[in-house]
């Protein structure tokens, strides 16, 4: 029998620092809820809403797959392996911290808001070289379809990961319905909802609600509202 | 009072790192290092609370150096560290001192 967690919108964890507005849906900094510490290997999901040009200096990590995606607007990216890069709405970008990499992230643009999900998963592995990458999102092929983003796999569609996770993107008429399949056996998946109202599994979902789903092999979906678009993250359930 | 927390990592810019965040809250004293002897050497001086696993520290290495500071300090706390900043940091203390071992 599947179980299930609901983190809606409004119990999400906040911060405003004036240039950074940022929603935790788990534990993060200095928002601290023993009760939201991860959903599986997944340890964070942050909805940043980024004033023009500002963001973060150079700042280290290490043993995170640190995944990136930009709502609206556009964010400049610099690292210690010499990566420079824009990563702009409609892209994703893919960071394991491995063995330890700095890096810095600004709003590319001055005069708009930046608005970005960043996604922390627990790698499968300690102490991987760091490696970065970013690609473009197909857009058209996420309308009506869970497209998949990202996987454990390099010659898979989408950006890869030191994880067994599968990250799936869709962009759904009004009435539209199907049913998302896990990955693999002993994955869960928590689905965000980035706009529009759906149900998942019974569950009317609105915007930047999520629910978590495990102990199940598929999930339902319906969009209840044009435009609906959802992230899928499925991911282990057990920490390595 | 202050819980005594001893970070071991590989990384010296990111134990930098660790050592300004650790003891930038009054409630935290951290001591920082990149060597297994010297964590090993602070374990036997120090009354440390907790250990957090930074970065680049290989299978083998961890497992002694969790036989060595156990040995030293039975019952010691000893948790990875993952992300390399403050990110996690706060969560992973406070759930590491909230839990019977």
């Amino acid at each position: 029998m599947s179980q299930f967690i609901l983190h809606k919108e409004n119990t999400r964890g906040h911060a405003n620092h004036g240039w950074l507005n940022a929603h935790h849906s788990f534990s993060f900094a200095n928002y601290y809820n023993p009760e939201r510490m991860h959903f599986g290997v997944l340890r964070v999901l942050n909805d940043d809403l980024i004033d023009g040009g500002m963001g973060f200096g150079s700042h280290p990590h290490d043993n995170m797959e640190i995944i990136t995606i930009p709502l609206a607007g556009a964010i400049a990216h610099k690292d210690s392996m010499g990566n420079s890069a824009v990563i702009k709405s409609g892209e994703i970008q893919v960071m394991s911290a491995g063995t330890g990499v700095s890096h810095s992230e600004f709003n590319a643009n001055a005069g708009e808001q930046l608005n970005l999900l960043q996604i922390w998963l627990f790698p499968n592995k300690k102490n991987v070289t760091p490696r970065y990458d970013q690609q473009s999102l197909d857009v058209a092929a996420s309308h009506n379809n869970f497209q998949q983003i990202l996987s454990p796999n390099a010659d898979d569609a989408g950006v890869w990961i030191h994880q067994d996770a599968w990250f799936s993107l869709g962009n759904f008429d009004e009435g539209f319905e199907t049913e998302y399949k896990i990955k693999k056996a002993g994955n869960g998946v928590y689905a965000f909802v980035i706009s529009g109202e759906v149900t998942i599994n019974g569950q009317v979902l609105g915007k930047r609600d999520a629910i978590g789903i495990w102990d199940t092999d598929s999930i339902s979906f319906k969009a209840n509202t044009a435009g609906a678009e959802v992230l899928l993250m499925d991911v282990p359930m057990e920490l390595n | 009072m202050q819980t005594i927390i001893l970070y071991i990592g590989r990384d010296t810019e990111i134990t930098g790192v660790m050592n300004r965040l650790l003891n930038a809250r009054p409630e935290w004293k951290g001591i920082c290092v990149c060597t297994d002897e010297e964590a090993i050497e602070i374990c036997q001086t120090q009354p440390i609370d907790l250990v957090l696993l930074g970065n680049g520290i290989d299978a083998a290495c961890e497992k002694a150096l969790r036989a060595k500071l156990t040995e030293v300090k039975p019952g010691l706390k000893i948790i990875q560290h993952y992300g390399g900043g403050s990110g996690l940091l706060y969560g992973e203390i406070m759930t590491a001192i909230s839990q019977d071992f």
